[in-house]
């Protein structure tokens, strides 16, 4: 299989950088928890109950199309080979969770996978929404719709005091998770972004780092998410967490140009290493390659690198995971093989670049 | 770097531990890091569920002390008649078993809630459709007596006047169809 046919399998929309302010929220999420009001939830759940949950979502939504979704198709984790569930994982279409656990567990898919719903997790429904760049209200939008289809035909368990009753009470009320990941170099590299965080902790917000363990983050990649889902309605949950996502959008834009004015060389020298690094070494750690990809891309977004695309960052992060690359490999890699596999793919994409622009360069 | 444990693999996992302010570092290949599952984020690591039952209240706390013990065996143990979860089980594992657990545990749930939820414990978010027909309502009522309220305050007693007829013909409604008011 070539790069360019396996990756337009590979990406998904939330990859494309297309939707507002891509160049720094990335992606944006929004998630609700949803369970049937008669069957125990998936924690203690008999395999007899977690079947018949599939079955009704098989029957009830599976099999027909939806105006706005177009067809679902429900994907079965038993059937699904170890490295596919891993994908699926990486692609950010369902989470590890789901991958690991017990039986009957499954996820319905819209084609162009913005619309997942994962069944029988920790919850009898999670309906998720993903899309490309700063787009909170679509997404709740898309994941409301979902949900309103669902419920015409489903029970679910609702509360007038309590709300939507989840399997964790850190979920109840809402069942509403909304997050945005985004790509603040600037502020690392300004060494701003640790004075911000507190300040959004006290908001009722959560800054984490994604592909990292704990404050350090891979890639300069961030994932701000509220954390309550009680006493506050949908829709402002949404507002609160849009508000500071726009100020940190604004301070990583103010960052970039004091880095711009104040040292523009130094900025240039640390981009254009790390591009040659990219474009020429033969082995790559995950943890390398998220640094200079995040070089890179915000070489990218200063103007500084042109002819390459602003998605590479996205796509190369997900591409050069360690299930993705044993797809494309289409074996088993060890760890080390993987480093050699990560390095060959990314210089690879960076040719498919170079030829599409007719740079003609030489790897 | 070769791995710390077995000295033959490559490291392909690095881990930093920071623990009041003493920093640890771990180089580990694949297959150690998977024998020692505390390395592995997400595996042994200290879950949500293990830090929301320090918040739940299991009962263990008074035991210590012999005249709580005794009224503590005198009350039956909280537990759901639908599922079979009894409390201390929820308040160790940190999550319901079903819809109804809600219920049984809600003499215990206000304070567990408002602790996580930063001091709410009522819902005020969406409704669903079909299944809330009635909620819609009782919650536009409820809407309506604060809005009149503050006509009232301010002395605009005609508005006040048209939100009170607002309210009653949405009282009426709910009365003469019974449940089924849409």
């Amino acid at each position: 299989m070539t790069l360019k046919s396996f990756m337009n399998d590979a990406i998904s929309p939330w990859m494309k950088n297309e939707g507002p302010e891509a160049d720094i929220a990335i992606s944006s999420r929004v998630r609700l928890a949803r369970n049937l009001d008669s069957l125990p939830y998936p924690i203690i759940a008999s395999e007899d109950d977690l079947n018949k949950v599939i079955a009704e979502t098989e029957t009830k939504f599976s099999a027909h199309e939806h105006e706005k979704f177009g067809a679902l198709s429900l994907l079965k984790m038993q059937e699904l080979s170890e490295n596919e569930k891993r994908v699926l994982v990486e692609k950010h279409l369902v989470s590890p969770h789901l991958t690991r656990e017990g039986p009957a567990r499954g996820v319905l898919l819209s084609e162009d996978e913005s619309l997942s719903v994962m069944v029988n997790e920790e919850d009898h429904f999670r309906i998720q929404c993903l899309l490309s760049g700063f787009q909170l209200e679509e997404g709740l939008a898309c994941a409301n719709a979902m949900d309103d289809w669902m419920e015409e035909t489903l029970d679910f368990a609702f509360d007038e005091k309590r709300g939507y009753l989840t399997s964790c009470p850190t979920n109840v009320g809402t069942g509403l998770r909304s997050s945005v990941m985004m790509h603040l170099p600037a502020l690392v590299l300004t060494k701003q972004l640790n004075r911000i965080l507190p300040a959004i902790n006290q908001l009722g917000l959560v800054v984490r780092g994604i592909y990292g363990e704990g404050s350090e983050a891979l890639g300069n990649l961030y994932q701000v998410s509220n954390q309550t889902t009680l006493g506050t309605p949908e829709k402002e949950i949404i507002k609160d967490l849009s508000s500071v996502v726009a100020q940190l959008i604004q301070h990583e834009r103010a960052a970039r140009e004091q880095l711009w004015t104040n040292s523009k060389d130094k900025l240039e020298d640390r981009i254009y290493r790390s591009y040659g690094i990219l474009s020429y070494s033969r082995r790559m750690e995950t943890k390398e390659a998220m640094e200079r990809l995040s070089d890179v891309r915000l070489g990218i977004d200063m103007g500084i690198i042109k002819d390459v695309q602003g998605s590479i960052l996205n796509e190369l992060m997900v591409l050069t995971q360690p299930g993705f690359l044993q797809q494309y490999a289409g074996e088993a890699l060890n760890s080390q093989e993987r480093d050699w596999r990560r390095a060959a793919l990314i210089r690879e994409r960076l040719t498919l670049e170079e030829e599409s622009h007719d740079g003609g360069g030489e790897l | 770097m070769l791995c710390q444990e077995c000295q033959e693999r490559e490291a392909s996992l690095h881990f930093t531990k920071i623990i009041n302010g003493e920093k640890t570092e771990f180089h580990v290949c694949d297959v150690c890091a998977k024998d020692k599952g505390e390395y592995l984020p997400g595996g042994n690591s200290f879950s949500i569920h293990q830090l929301l039952s320090g918040l739940l209240d299991t009962g263990q706390s008074f035991a210590k002390s012999s005249k709580q013990h005794s009224r503590q065996q005198a009350k039956p143990e909280l537990q759901c008649k639908t599922c079979g979860l009894t409390y201390k089980k929820f308040a160790e594992n940190g999550r319901f078993g079903c819809a109804d657990c809600y219920q049984y545990f809600d003499e215990k749930l206000d304070p567990v809630l408002k602790r996580i939820h930063g001091g709410n414990s009522v819902h005020a978010g969406k409704i669903p459709k079909r299944k809330g027909k009635d909620m819609h309502v009782y919650r536009e009522i409820e809407d309506l007596k604060a809005e009149m309220q503050n006509h009232i305050a301010a002395e605009e007693f005609e508005e006040a006047a048209k939100i009170r007829d607002q309210i009653r013909s949405l009282e009426s409604s709910l009365h003469k169809k019974g449940g089924d008011v849409s």
